[in-house]
């Protein structure tokens, strides 16, 4: 792990604390709430705060974890620092293409 | 007093990387450390056991050994505090390559403290004037409480990241490394942070503290590594450790 991998790692871990518990809090209302899927669509869908939230979570989350698994590679398994970065980095870009995609679903489709 | 016919049943490690234990008998003393009762071993029961020790007052380092699972300075370890039902398994240091039977090859240990750049490195010429560095700077506090390492390998042996990660410099090289680097004389401290700054370097420690748990002198090498974090992360923000 280098600087720039560490600070990356801690600072998206800080910006997910507060994005995790808003996340959560969200759920437990709209369940509390009884909203239906279709009415949780109708509230996100247009909605460019919503898609600048779950946006910096996708993000912060793929990068986060791309640093991990890395770290776990190298500590866990023989691979070196270039295949175990490789595999983190495509890590990083499979989880930010399927959270994209999510978001584009629950906010512009 | 204890007693002249108790004894001590002993498990030694015998072999290199691969070996088995071997039992002995010892009779138990009183304020008998674990290295008397190797010493015994070697002098009376089997003078092929290899081990390794010097100065028998905590000084010098050397007779570092895993007993009872745990990596300890078996000369100032009193066989009364450790030994569980009279019984006492002595092994090598963990994380290092065996030599034969209890004693350890230090030579990946001390190229550690190289890698981490743990010298002094003096300015480029010679100076006017001496320097001044006040007892109570911080920078002198922080160098004084990482200072009195004993290079036992204790740490070293403790350390989890050390065991999964061959290269890592681990907490001993790094803490040296925090010592050199608040040493406001040292020609080139930028030098320091690029050299603990490697793939292998401080940003691996997990903070287990297994280190700090069973350093024997007391030091604490996790708040070390966390010092050259925050030192690193300044440089590499205001683009000092650029190549």
């Amino acid at each position: 792990m280098t600087p720039l991998s560490y600070l990356l790692q801690r600072g998206t871990a800080m910006l997910m604390a507060p994005l995790v518990i808003t996340h959560l809090i969200v759920i437990i209302m709209a369940v509390q709430g009884g909203l239906s899927a279709a009415e949780i669509l109708s509230r996100t869908q247009g909605s460019l705060m919503w898609g600048a939230f779950y946006g910096l979570f996708v993000l912060a989350a793929a990068i986060h974890a791309g640093i991990g698994v890395q770290t776990i590679l190298r500590e866990w398994t023989p691979l070196g620092r270039v295949a175990a970065m490789s595999i983190g980095h495509t890590f990083t870009l499979i989880l930010w293409g399927l959270g994209a995609r999510a978001i584009y679903a629950v906010v512009w489709a | 007093m204890t007693s002249p016919a108790a004894m001590l049943k002993a498990s030694i490690w015998r072999g290199r990387e691969a070996g088995q234990y071997q039992s002995f008998e010892v009779p138990a003393r009183e304020n008998q450390t674990v290295l008397d009762v190797v010493t015994y071993i070697q002098r009376h029961l089997d003078a092929a056991l290899a081990y390794r020790f010097a100065c028998r007052v905590g000084v010098c380092g050397s007779c570092a050994m895993t007993v009872n699972g745990r990596p300890r300075w078996t000369c100032r370890t009193h066989v009364s505090r450790v030994a569980s039902g009279g019984k006492l398994t002595i092994a090598p240091l963990r994380n290092l390559p065996v030599i034969r039977d209890l004693v350890t090859d230090m030579t990946p240990f001390f190229d550690k403290w190289h890698a981490a750049r743990g010298r002094f490195v003096p300015g480029d010429g010679p100076r006017d004037e001496m320097a001044e560095v006040r007892p109570d700077a911080p920078e002198r506090a922080a160098a004084s409480a990482a200072i009195e390492c004993i290079g036992c390998g204790v740490c070293h042996a403790a350390c989890d990241v050390v065991s999964w990660r061959e290269d890592y410099l681990g907490p001993a090289a790094l803490n040296r490394a925090w010592a050199a680097w608040n040493d406001v004389r040292d020609g080139d401290r930028t030098g320091i942070l690029r050299a603990v700054s490697q793939s292998s370097g401080c940003h691996n420690c997990h903070t287990h503290q297994s280190c700090a748990e069973h350093c024997p002198v007391g030091l604490n090498p996790t708040f070390s590594i966390a010092g050259l974090k925050r030192a690193t992360l300044k440089a590499t923000l205001k683009g000092e450790l650029s190549p």
